[in-house]
């Protein structure tokens, strides 16, 4: 079959990655994305991209990496395909700086790395803090060779819509829409990867862009594809509060040195050096943001009396710290108005990541044939709690595995996509077509963007650092009654061109299904796991629930089924970041 | 509610807005009024316009489209010009702007409606300068080539450059009457040309500088690297960028 193609949604890292990968192999490439690639969510990662190199003389390794990965995500990971991304960190680390990644140097004019959360070794590669952004520029160039070459093909400003699947359960294209003319097409693929990131707008407020609903992910769940772990939020220690958005201040800061403190009997009072001697402010995201939430909402010991706590560096050379955390300074200082060189940073914890996902199968392919998945849409990497630096890490791996994968399985099919009927494809997008056009004709007092409001200050309140199982259950009742008023939307916009509104309705509605995906899978969780905290199971219950949660899609909302954990590598054992992680080993 | 809430409570943001329903419409002002919030930016005005869709004068109205993404100024997406200077509305904090707010698309791109503009042109350029690394491959080939900590500092000031159009909206020599590319393209152009690798292909770069719409046509305005938001030395990058296509111009006369 000689007229192959293969469709990637999705143009962050993972995306990137994945297209470069299936260009190399001669297959040409749909790639369709919301934005111009290279103004993906990938850009707001700063701090940096964790690889064993062993630069530091510390006796780091890949092994060393993989446990510290396991431990960090309370062993929620199924250890064989983590320990294939810790295995190859040091190789993509190298590759990425061999396509220009202006990554900090040390005297000799290698490469430096910095400490991160949840691991005693410098394993951190970074570019100041904007890593995230190089990496991106980076694999976006690279595509721009293979577009120039005539193996990419770029749909940016499309909006996927749904899969489109063959009598025999096989994924064969997809129904996309150009956000510009509003015209809705369907595409043939031999495979298709999806690459559609996270999903933090649900939460209202995040440290997410935009972009970021979870609209894609969520049409393939409610076309049958399993949502793994969606009770596993990660919810960032250190966010700048805003109206529009929560912007976050990354982990690097305290990697260089930052510590965080409030005013304890009018001292400041280090908390985290207090309470995890071992790891101090490097402690993993899910114990440090749970610890500011005892202490502001608990104790009440927020600065000036609010949900806030300094975070400090102004004890650390101007000079060292533009060099190495320039970027986010500065995005503090902007928004802000106070220089964090020399007054320290008043932050909260805000929604951050997704480590649950589109569940995928160790070849990143889901449980429709021909659909794969990679980056932040789907669960495979980071367990119940994600170490800072390893989502760059795990967005880039997934592409190398899923990219290859996809060409395999087109390779191997006995019938093309073009051998499909034209009717195939034409009832899906018929089908899309008409719930646009209900959408236009929405006529109801509801506006979907304060609805939307409404879903993420629910979520946000409920669904995040501590949870409650009746108010869960409460946020259960409440998503059902917006999806309710969802119905009762009007249209303020009814243009045919660009409209946002109606792409928006659209996606709100995506976001409410996987909103009731999340409250579901932390309700029937009773346990505490690390980002999944239920003061009434305060402990890990490996007998119950050392498992996969995995989401069905039906009419009247999730049903949940759990699988095994393959723990055949790493023996689970309990975590405590108190002590040295020698002393929780037998 | 304390005397000062109650104040805040009542002051508002006075937006105009110039919209356009189409790239063929004819342009229009429309003033919003938007209760205000301490720190809030341009967004979350436009935003609030969302959530209540409904003009100064009290007539609901389509919600005013626009682009944005990151909100942390690192993705270039919500460029437009705010009070006559081309910026990014993340970072334009109400506060700081003098009211009425005065929203315009970046009209040297073509508008495609209200305050979203097509930039593909600056992709484009970017294709024609070659602005990337032409690596043998994504196998695994070993480390990069060593850098020096020095060098590297000023070549990631301009790899910053997040391709927002600041610089072309506001550069005199982009118009109907030429074909210039832009300052961003040239800074690119030096930063692939100053890496170990991208080195070794210079020359490319710098005939595509020598080309339509390349650096010759650069007036010197200096216009681009007073609205940079990321302060990327422009002038400085279309300086050095001039003096390796004057060499490489040399180079080529001499070897005839």
């Amino acid at each position: 079959m000689s007229n192959q193609r293969i469709i990637v949604v999705g143009g962050g890292l993972a995306g990137l990655m994945t297209t470069i990968k299936i260009a190399e192999m001669g297959v040409p490439v749909d790639l369709f994305s919301l934005v111009p690639v290279r103004r993906s969510h990938s850009v707001c990662a700063q701090g940096g991209i964790n690889g064993a190199v062993n630069t530091k003389g510390e006796g780091d390794s890949p092994w060393e990496h993989f446990d510290d990965t396991i431990y960090g995500g309370d062993f929620l990971a199924n250890q064989p395909p983590v320990l294939g991304m810790c295995e190859a960190a040091p190789a993509i680390i190298h590759l990425m700086d061999r396509m220009g990644v202006m990554f900090n140097r040390t005297p000799e004019g290698l490469l430096d790395f910095r400490r991160f959360g949840g691991t005693k070794h410098h394993r951190t590669a970074f570019a100041g803090a904007s890593t995230g952004q190089q990496l991106l520029y980076a694999l976006d160039e690279q595509v721009r060779r293979h577009e120039v070459a005539g193996l990419v093909q770029k749909y940016e400003g499309w909006d996927f819509l749904c899969a489109v699947i063959d009598d025999e359960g096989i994924c064969r294209g997809i129904i996309a829409q150009d956000l510009r003319s509003m015209e809705v097409r369907a595409f043939r693929a031999d495979a298709v990867v999806v690459c559609t990131g996270g999903l933090g707008m649900i939460f209202g407020k995040s440290t997410n862009s935009i972009i970021n609903t979870g609209s894609a992910a969520s049409a393939l769940y409610q076309q049958g594809v399993y949502y793994a772990n969606p009770e596993m939020i990660q919810v960032h220690p250190t966010a700048i509060p805003g109206d529009d958005k929560l912007r976050l201040i990354s982990e690097s800061v305290r990697g260089e040195g930052g510590r965080v403190w409030t005013y304890k009997d009018g001292k400041p009072w280090y908390f985290l050096e207090e309470w995890y001697p071992e790891y101090g402010n490097l402690v993993p995201r899910d114990v440090a943001t749970r610890a500011i939430f005892k202490v502001c909402v608990e104790m009440g010991l927020g600065v000036d009396g609010e949900n806030m706590v300094y975070l400090d560096v102004s004890h650390i050379p101007a000079e060292v710290l533009n060099v190495r955390l320039g970027s986010v300074l500065d995005i503090y200082e902007k928004f802000v108005g106070d220089d964090p060189r020399k007054v320290p940073m008043k932050l909260f914890p805000a929604v951050h990541y997704s480590m649950g996902g589109l569940w995928v199968d160790y070849d990143q392919m889901t449980n429709i044939p021909g659909l794969f998945a990679a980056g932040e849409c789907e669960y495979q990497y980071h367990g119940a709690n994600r170490l800072g630096a390893n989502s760059l890490l795990s967005c880039i791996y997934g592409g190398m595995v899923a990219g290859p994968n996809a060409v395999r399985w087109a390779k191997n099919l006995r019938k093309s996509c073009d051998a499909l009927p034209e009717s195939l494809y034409e009832g899906y997008r018929r089908r899309e077509e008409e719930k646009f056009e209900a959408i236009l004709k929405m006529d109801g007092p509801e506006n979907p963007y304060a609805l939307h409001r409404e879903l993420g200050k629910w979520m946000t309140d409920n669904v995040t650092v501590v949870r409650y199982n009746d108010k869960l259950r409460q946020t259960e009742e409440k998503i059902v009654e917006l999806m309710e008023r969802w119905k009762r939307i009007g249209m303020a916009d009814r243009s045919r061109w660009e409209n946002q509104m109606a792409q928006f309705t659209r996606h709100l509605w995506n976001m409410l299904e996987f909103a009731r995906a999340i409250t579901r899978g932390a309700l029937l969780r009773n346990e505490s796991r690390g980002a999944h905290y239920k003061p009434e199971f305060p402990e890990r219950d490996d007998e119950n629930f050392l498992k996969t949660t995995k989401a069905r899609w039906t009419p009247d909302g999730p049903v949940i089924e759990y699988e095994d954990v393959d723990v055949s590598l790493i023996k689970p054992r309990k975590r405590n970041y108190a002590v040295s992680k020698e002393a929780t080993k037998e | 509610m304390s005397a000062e809430r109650a104040a805040v409570a009542e002051r508002t943001v006075h937006l105009i807005v110039e919209r356009q329903d189409g790239p063929d419409a004819e342009p229009y002002e429309e003033e919003f009024e938007v209760p205000y919030r301490p720190g809030m930016n341009v967004i979350a005005c436009l935003m609030e316009i969302q959530r209540n869709p409904v003009n100064k004068a009290g007539k609901p109205v389509a919600p005013v489209v626009w682009e944005c993404n990151c909100l942390e100024e690192v993705c270039g997406a919500c460029m437009m010009v705010i009070n006559g200077k081309p910026r990014q509305a993340c970072s334009a904090l109400v506060d700081k702007l003098e009211q009425p707010i005065r929203l315009q698309p970046a009209r040297t791109f073509p508008v495609i409606r209200d305050l979203v503009v097509d930039r593909s042109r600056m992709f484009e350029a970017l294709k024609k300068v070659k602005a990337w690394i032409p690596i043998d491959g994504t196998y695994d080939l070993g480390p990069g080539p060593r850098m020096a900590e020095r060098d590297r500092q000023w070549a990631y000031e301009l790899s910053r450059c997040f391709t927002c159009g600041a610089c072309v909206e506001a550069c005199p020599n982009v118009n109907e009457r030429t074909s210039f590319m832009g300052a961003f393209a040239i800074s690119q152009a030096r930063l692939f040309n100053a890496h170990p690798t991208g080195a070794m292909h210079r020359e490319e770069r710098l005939e595509a500088l020598m080309g339509e719409g390349g650096i010759h046509e650069c007036g010197n305005a200096q216009n681009c690297v007073e609205v940079c938001p990321k302060g990327i030395p422009l002038t400085t990058s279309i300086a050095e960028m001039n003096r390796q296509v004057t060499y490489y111009a040399m180079g080529a006369w001499l070897r005839r």
